[in-house]
């Protein structure tokens, strides 16, 4: 699947969950959600970018919970 | 014909109960109910023509003169309340000798033609002339009389012979009283009184045809057209209609298998008898000549079809799926369902997908509507359902609509709504347009705040901010139902300067203290509810704005009870359905998360098969998988993804990048020119099933005839499901309900024996509500404490700039359903054969365009044509069109833009520029090539007359 999408999708949620004044809750969150609706290749496509490619263009919030929650994601 | 006792005058409530004596029989009844209607409780049948129970008493026609012991005269029973001790007579010398006076009158004018009359039967003027006893008229009809009139048959539905009219004004009163259109009047005085609609004829008039006035007329004068035709009815089907989200109840007026009319079911729960042009007329598609009633099949959608047996085409069908998976893996294969379904046929589908094809790739229509209604309601209140029912509005005193336009989009409801708000609700519309409702006869709204498209959580945000910095929180109600850590923080951010109204006037283009007024209203004007609808949720930050709509709801205390809530306007008939069926990726029935460890072993139990832990692909996911190359087969069943989803180009590169599709419907739609199956499907009044209304209402519909293609749809997905190695056991569309109940909890006391007993119910329907729940989250919230989210603003990327300076917004019309696929295929295209672009004048102006002109509407996706309509309804700098009719290209310049939590795609914004030009876009020239190309695909007797 075309990644400028799914990076475009990740970018749209992290910008809701970055609202929370609670910037290690709103990394949870965009993780969960992500984990809650995408399917399991997309999501997997979407750890291999934040990883090989160093995220780019993903929002900051956005590639450290990827990183940081990558566990709970795969 | 009709099954309903006709009590005369509307039926009141009263904590007084009145005790009186007619024709000696005591009868006890509310204060302020009509002699009239007590006497119909009593079982006495007072003789009546401009009575009848949807309306109120009008005392015209003399017939319900009654004698009241003591009292002087003779008052007439349907304007008189009752009144405690009374002893009134129906019956007397005096009365028979009145009324048939009376009648003789009535009969003078009357042509007395009643054997070839098409109500010959079923008029209530030939019944009261039996009830009266006349056997004579001693007037001729020598003198001035109304027996030459002429006949307005304009409309296509029904004529209107003004030689039969008695002038009783029923028609009139319904159009006012019912619908609250206001089309029609008593013209003249005297002798010369006539009903008129304004114009030379009902077609060119204000007239909706909601056919009120015929169902309300007592003779032949306002009569359906199919009556003409067909003769009266000799049984009726209690069923629901396949139109809007509204879920009208009909009685389906049969002659064998033939439809003679549909009247709306006085007992109707959502309806109350009431209907709209498109459930009340626009049935005639399901006998089209264009339905196809033979399976075919071809490899290539370049190749003709073949007409198969069904066999054959379901062997064929899972031998390609069980080919593909067995290729690409299962997840190269997924399934859509529609809202156009019964829940029996999602439920089944999904079924299917899940538990034979072995994968959650399964997603519905909601999917391009309200998705997020179902994700922000869930978040906040804990389910994903409207919370109240429409009767609701009823208690309403502020009505707030934001992006809904419900006199088109929602016409029974629409009505009811007008009627709250001409008994003096207030009213605040949110939407960049002029809907109906902000200014129709005896409506206005009280603020009209015409924001940009794309700028609706900045609306929500800057109420917020009133409701917070005023004092206008319910504290206590906060305190005691919220959490209030989420509460707090959404407190905080609300209070934010940057929320405020005057900071966001620009942005929305509202002024301030419009802003401020309307939240003030909404926060302290006693009950207020909110409806919307896809204006809300078919945005970048539609779930946002959801959720915003309920955080406000919460915060002062408009939520429930009765005559306040969030209350989604579904677009489609069974839209609530098919996301209570588990049509979408991530959840199975009762929207319970397909990870769920608890949820997901009930089901594999039940269901026999071992069932994926993981979300499923959405809509969009598929097609960009096919073009990716790995999603291979899609089981498309009533949906036309193709005409409904945005960005046209992209949804036809994914199909054609599949290697089989197999679509499910009643016509060759758009979707299914790309398909290498078709399953012939079965119209709603050729199946059984149930469908679930925007309020949660579960209504029964029927089967009235023969299915065309052989079989219910729910049977053809059971044998595709055995030919893939899985036999469904049912029998009837009963035994999938009964199956649905005993894994839902919130369905787990519905049945069709409760249906046939209780007309219709709403969900959660269980043990503890086993008469449904009308009002949801009394006590407390379905997730137990409300939760608030910050909603923060943000624009959507979809901007306007010096090459597409002008906003697209869409949008649906009252005559017209969805992709049109029904309603084309009926006489609505009357009111709208074609899709028009609607432009204001200035902007019209500056591009040189004229009234009717050719305007080529570009995106940064796609461009199409369309015939220019100049209107003020819009503001400048905002045009906006229907996507009714598929040549229209609508959703050839929508773009990929979609909301962030559910890929709702945002077809509200869309940055366009208008230019005049002299023929058809690129698109529209291949799309009818291609388009005759496939239907010449079709053996078909329409395409073998044309050879």
């Amino acid at each position: 699947m075309n990644i400028e999408q799914l990076i475009t999708m990740a970018n749209q949620i992290g910008t809701f969950f970055k609202s929370s004044p609670d910037t290690e809750q709103a990394k949870k969150d965009i993780v969960m959600h992500i984990k809650r609706f995408w399917a399991l290749s997309m999501r997997l496509q979407l750890i291999e970018h934040a990883q090989s490619n160093a995220g780019k263009g993903l929002e900051p919030i956005v590639k450290d919970a990827i990183i940081q929650h990558q566990a709970l994601l795969a | 014909m009709s099954k309903y006792t006709d009590f005369g005058t509307p039926a009141k409530t009263s904590d007084n109960q009145i005790t009186l004596e007619i024709d000696g029989t005591q009868i006890t009844v509310p204060e302020g109910t009509s002699i009239m209607h007590a006497a119909m409780v009593g079982g006495v049948t007072v003789p009546k023509l401009c009575a009848t129970d949807s309306l109120d008493p009008y005392g015209s026609c003399r017939l319900c003169l009654v004698e009241i012991e003591g009292r002087r005269g003779f008052p007439a029973s349907c304007t008189t309340p009752v009144a405690e001790g009374i002893k009134v007579k129906t019956q007397t010398p005096k009365l028979a000798d009145i009324r048939k006076g009376v009648m003789e009158l009535y009969i003078s004018d009357h042509p007395l033609d009643c054997l070839t009359c098409a109500t010959n039967g079923d008029c209530e003027l030939q019944d009261m002339a039996g009830a009266v006893g006349l056997r004579e008229v001693r007037y001729g009809y020598e003198g001035d009389n109304h027996l030459k009139s002429e006949k307005d048959t304009s409309n296509p539905y029904f004529q209107f012979d003004p030689s039969k009219c008695i002038v009783c004004s029923r028609c009139v009163r319904a159009c006012e009283e019912v619908q609250g259109t206001f089309a029609l009047t008593i013209q003249g005085r005297g002798f010369e009184s006539k009903v008129a609609s304004g114009t030379e004829n009902f077609l060119e008039s204000e007239c909706v045809s909601c056919g009120a006035c015929v169902q309300a007329c007592p003779t032949a004068t306002l009569i359906e057209k199919s009556v003409v035709q067909h003769g009266v009815p000799e049984h009726s089907v209690t069923t629901t209609c396949a139109y809007c989200g509204v879920g009208c109840s009909f009685d389906a007026e049969m002659k064998g298998e033939q439809v003679v009319r549909m009247v709306p079911s006085k007992n109707g729960g959502a309806n109350h008898g009431h209907s709209c042009v498109k459930g009340r007329f626009a049935w005639g598609y399901a006998t089209h000549q264009d339905r196809i009633t033979t399976p075919m099949i071809r490899k290539s959608i370049h190749d003709a079809w073949t007409e198969v047996s069904w066999d054959e085409a379901i062997n064929y069908a899972a031998s390609e799926i069980t080919r593909i998976q067995a290729k690409y893996g299962k997840e190269a294969v997924g399934g859509i369902t529609s809202s156009r379904c019964t829940n029996e046929e999602v439920y089944v589908t999904q079924k299917l997908i899940r538990a034979v094809l072995g994968t959650n790739n399964v997603d519905t229509c909601a999917r391009v509507c309200h998705s997020p209604t179902g994700y922000g309601l869930k978040q906040t209140l804990g389910e994903s359902a409207g919370t109240q029912t429409f009767d609701s509005v009823m208690h309403s005193d502020v009505i707030f609509v934001i992006g809904a336009n419900p006199t088109d989009g929602h016409p029974v409801f629409g009505s009811q709504m007008k009627r709250r708000l001409r008994e003096g609700a207030k009213l605040i519309v949110a939407d960049p347009r002029q809907i109906d409702l902000v200014s129709s006869p005896h409506v206005k709204a009280d603020y009209h705040l015409k924001l940009r498209p794309g700028t609706n959580v900045a609306l929500i945000s800057a109420f917020s901010h009133v409701i917070v910095t005023e004092g206008l929180v319910n504290e206590a109600f906060v305190k005691e139902r919220c959490e209030i850590d989420s509460f707090e923080a959404w407190r905080a951010f609300a209070a934010k300067q940057e929320n405020s109204p005057e900071a966001l006037s620009e942005t929305l283009g509202v002024p301030a203290e419009d802003l401020r007024a309307a939240a003030r209203l909404y926060a302290t004007g006693g009950n207020a509810a909110i409806y919307y609808g896809l204006g809300v949720t078919e945005h970048s930050q539609g779930s946002t704005m959801v959720m915003g709509i309920a955080n406000i709801s919460m915060a002062t205390a408009n939520v429930g009870r009765e005559g306040v809530g969030v209350n989604p306007l579904r677009g489609q008939n069974n839209v609530q359905g098919s996301c209570d069926m588990g049509s979408m990726p991530h959840e199975y029935p009762g929207y319970r998360h397909v990870s769920d460890d608890a949820t997901r072993a009930l089901f594999e139990t039940a269901w026999g098969r071992p069932l994926s832990k993981e979300p499923g692909l959405r809509i969009p996911n598929m097609l960009d998988q096919a073009i990716s190359g790995s999603f291979k087969a899609l089981y498309c069943v009533g949906e036309d993804i193709v005409q409904s989803d945005p960005n046209t180009q992209h949804v036809t590169h994914g199909l054609e990048s599949m290697e089989c599709v197999i679509v499910q419907d009643l016509f060759l739609n758009e979707t299914a020119m790309y398909a290498h199956v078709f399953f012939p499907g079965a119209s709603f009044l050729e199946k059984s099933g149930t469908f679930t209304n925007a309020e949660r209402r579960i209504s029964p519909v029927r089967r009235v005839m023969t299915p065309k293609n052989g079989f219910e749809d729910w049977e053809v997905t059971a044998k595709l499901a055995a030919a893939l190695g899985y036999p469904m056991h049912y029998a009837h569309a009963s035994d999938i309900l009964d199956e649905i109940a005993a894994l839902t909890p919130t369905f787990k006391g519905v049945s069709f024996k409760k249906l046939d007993e209780l007309g219709s119910v709403q969900w959660p329907c269980d043990d503890a509500n086993p008469a449904g729940t009308p009002t949801m989250h009394i006590d407390e919230f379905v997730r137990g404490k409300g939760k608030f989210f910050i909603t923060e603003y943000v624009p959507t990327t979809e901007k306007v700039n010096a090459k597409y300076p002008l906003i697209l917004t869409t949008g649906r019309i009252l005559s017209q359903y969805n992709v049109g696929a029904q309603t084309r295929r009926t006489d609505n295209v009357a009111w709208h054969p074609e899709d028009v672009i609607e432009i204001h004048p200035h902007d019209a102006e500056d591009r040189g365009i004229n009234d009717g002109d050719w305007v080529g509407i570009a995106s940064r996706a796609g461009e199409t044509v369309l015939h220019a309509k100049i209107t003020e309804r819009v503001q400048p700098g905002v045009v906006y069109t229907t996507f009714h009719h598929p040549e229209s290209g609508a959703n050839v310049i929508t773009t990929d833009n979609s909301d962030w939590a559910t890929n709702c795609p945002e077809f509200k914004v869309t940055a366009v520029q208008l230019t005049k030009v002299s023929q058809l876009s690129e698109w529209q020239r291949e799309y009818k090539a291609f388009s005759q190309e496939q239907i010449g695909f079709v053996h078909h007797p329409k395409n073998e007359a044309n050879v």
